[in-house]
């Protein structure tokens, strides 16, 4: 990454200098740091959506960029959240039960407090003893790594598998939706080890920082999560913008071709497959504790296929595209579903927001599809008078060359 | 003479439609061969057998000096060993740069890890300028191939797969669609390369294949039916009757 990159790609400095504004003007308006215009809920809703900008340019770059329409992208952002739940969960718990228990006659063992801890922890599920998936949830850096070791690793078995079979198109779209699925229905467990339904909780709340408001916490979070969110876009932007983007781009359109110019297709899936499911771990990470609660029905399959939706109607195969999608459509999303949205009294029917939102996201979704296939980010094309020819349809035959070329400047 | 690609005995079976039955076929490592035959002989589909795209049902197809089978590696192995294809349809990245497909095929590490912390050397940049004014897109370098015309296509394929540097080249149906000047400048460019490697040319056009001055292969419901000079082959009366006679 030198300057001559981002020379190349302006497009990167204005969104990084957007993205700047943004958590500049945020800061200014917080109640935590500045003058109280935007409430510490709002703060946290700005900072998830950040997060979920993040794993919708993972997305695009899996869907968008190399053309494997994946729809699991969502459970590897839910096991980024679970990961740092266990952590969170576990160092709050055993601060406040180590706290309770200096006031005994007695000090206790430590076996006492992991006892206690475990029952604290897993009463809820009728158990009291640590699951062996807990073994590094005492250790902040354990569970942090493993944030990026868990779903690389389920990508990479996952992926290995699909792609040296060379599955492709909607059979490999419906493979990670079973995958999915399988993992919520397994974590819906009791004895999966995470608390089943309950999920974790309270992961607001940070371990030794209980003299820091919440209006404070969440402004360090949406920090981290723009910090993120920025530097996971000239990542993503950086491996595009070279020979590995024609590269993927060259699979997404023609994947035999690739082959035969003696590039290992499959390699190249697996790479991006398991990038974006670690920039969607980090994602998840940096989400949950600003939500406070994770449990497997986030992991449920409509989650990946709403990611797919924000990308569809933001624009596929351009990362600002993603971030606009992802926050849009999120944010106006929250907003009906949140009951805020009056009903539109019809006489005979009344259209509660709150059930015909969902419809109006699908019409949207189509039309998209069906008209706009560049979504939201087309726009900027008409902005920028750039409107590349649609040249993939018949050829005009030998002679035609000298045509093809007015339309091109059209 | 040595032996570049030896290909024998090999059938495959489509559904129980037997598109090549007992081929056998040989080429050295400086040579240039046509394969001409009616529609449906099997063409394409030797080179899918050649290139690993279709599996054969039996028979064998040697490669190189270390006579290695081709049978078993996949199909970007038997690129990078240095088979390259031309398809019959015009295959080029259409959304991206003349200049970016070209740098896609020139020959570079092909690994993942080697394309993301891939820097074109200034020698790549000549070489990709090289090509194009080779092929006559020196001007269109920097333009999305998508844009450039039917015989433009065709040329930035060739372009492509001199830039790979294969061993072998397997040019299907070249000048389909091409005018009479195009056809010129496509035999100019693989006569060039035969000079030093081999080339294989699918086509059906005669006056193409007379100008190529080959030796020709003529395929007929997947085997071989004649070989020989292009003269020779067209008085064989088994030829004429299948073909020609037509
Ligand atoms: N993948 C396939 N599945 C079924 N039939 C095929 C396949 N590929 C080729 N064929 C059949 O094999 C025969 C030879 O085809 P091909 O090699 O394309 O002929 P050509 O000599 O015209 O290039 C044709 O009858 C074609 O229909
Ligand atoms: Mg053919």
């Amino acid at each position: 990454m030198s300057r001559s990159f981002f020379l190349k790609n302006p497009s990167v400095l204005v969104f990084i200098a957007c993205l700047a504004l943004f958590t500049l003007g945020a800061t200014i308006l917080s109640d935590g740091f500045g003058v109280g215009l935007i409430s510490t809920s709002f703060i946290k809703t700005l900072g998830k959506t950040l997060c979920l900008c993040l794993v919708a340019i993972a997305m695009d770059l899996v869907w968008g960029y190399a053309g494997i329409l994946s729809l699991g992208h969502m459970a590897f952002f839910g096991l980024g959240g679970y990961m740092i739940g266990m952590w969170l969960m576990y160092e709050r718990t055993r601060l406040i039960i180590t706290e309770s228990m200096s006031n005994a006659a007695i000090p206790p063992t430590d076996q006492e407090v992991v006892d206690a801890i475990g029952t604290q922890i897993f009463g809820v599920v009728g158990s009291s003893d640590f699951p062996t998936i807990w073994l590094f949830s005492a250790s902040l850096p354990m569970q942090l790594a493993l944030v990026v070791l868990v779903p690389g690793l389920l990508a990479l078995i996952f992926g290995w598998l699909a792609f040296r079979s060379r599955v492709t198109g909607v059979y490999l779209s419906i493979l990670t939706q079973a995958m999915t699925l399988a993992l919520a229905l397994y974590l819906f467990q009791n004895d999966s080890g995470l608390r089943g339904n309950n999920g974790l909780s309270g992961l607001q709340n940070l371990p030794g920082l209980d003299a820091v408001p919440q209006s404070t916490l969440s402004v360090w979070f949406l920090w981290a999560s723009a910090l993120a969110l920025g530097l996971g876009y000239v990542l993503i932007a950086w491996v595009v913008s070279g020979k590995f983007g024609s590269v993927i781009r060259g699979i997404r359109d023609d994947e035999a071709r690739v082959r035969f110019l003696g590039y290992s297709v499959e390699g190249y899936k697996l790479f991006v497959f398991v990038l974006t499911a670690i920039i969607a771990g980090i994602a998840g990470a940096l989400y949950y504790p600003q939500a406070g609660i994770i449990n497997p029905a986030e992991m449920a399959p409509i989650a990946s296929i709403y990611l797919a939706v924000w990308v569809a109607i933001g624009g596929r195969g351009r990362i600002y595209g993603a971030v606009i999608g992802a926050a849009l459509v999120s944010l106006v999303s929250t907003w009906f579903t949140s009951g805020q949205v009056p009903s539109i009294n019809l006489g005979v029917y009344t259209v509660n927001w709150v059930d015909w939102w969902q419809v109006v996201l699908g019409l949207s979704f189509v039309l998209v599809t069906l008209y706009a296939p560049k979504g939201i980010g087309g726009l900027f094309d008409l902005i920028s008078g750039r409107t590349p020819p649609n040249r993939h349809g018949k050829d005009l035959g030998p002679d035609a060359g000298s045509l093809q070329e007015q339309e091109a400047e059209q | 003479m040595s032996t570049l690609l030896e290909v024998s005995g090999v059938s495959v079976s489509f559904d129980g439609f037997r598109a090549i039955n007992n081929l056998s076929f040989k080429i050295g490592p400086a040579e240039m061969r046509a394969i001409i035959g009616p529609n449906g002989a099997g063409k394409t589909t030797f080179m899918d057998i050649v290139t690993g795209k279709t599996r054969p049902d039996e028979g064998r197809v040697i490669w190189g000096d270390k006579s290695v089978n081709l049978l078993k590696m996949s199909e970007a192995k038997i690129a990078q060993a240095g088979v390259g294809r031309k398809f019959q349809r015009p295959t080029v990245f259409e959304d991206q740069s003349v200049f970016d497909n070209l740098m896609m095929a020139i020959k570079n590490d092909r690994t993942p890890w080697g394309v993301l912390f891939f820097k074109p050397k200034s020698s790549d940049n000549a070489r990709a300028e090289e090509l194009a004014s080779e092929i006559g897109l020196a001007d269109q370098l920097h333009r999305k191939s998508g844009e450039l015309s039917h015989g433009q296509k065709q040329w930035l394929e060739i372009g492509m797969l001199l830039a790979q540097d294969p061993q072998l080249l397997l040019v299907d149906e070249p000048a389909a669609g091409m005018t009479l000047e195009e056809r010129e400048h496509t035999t100019a460019l693989l006569a060039e390369a035969a000079k030093t490697r081999a080339v294989v040319v699918v086509e059906h056009d005669m006056e193409f294949v007379r100008r190529l001055e080959c030796k020709v292969t003529v395929l007929h419901e997947g085997s071989v039916l004649a070989e020989g000079s292009l003269d020779h082959v067209t008085q064989n009366q088994d030829v004429i009757d299948v073909y020609l006679g037509r």
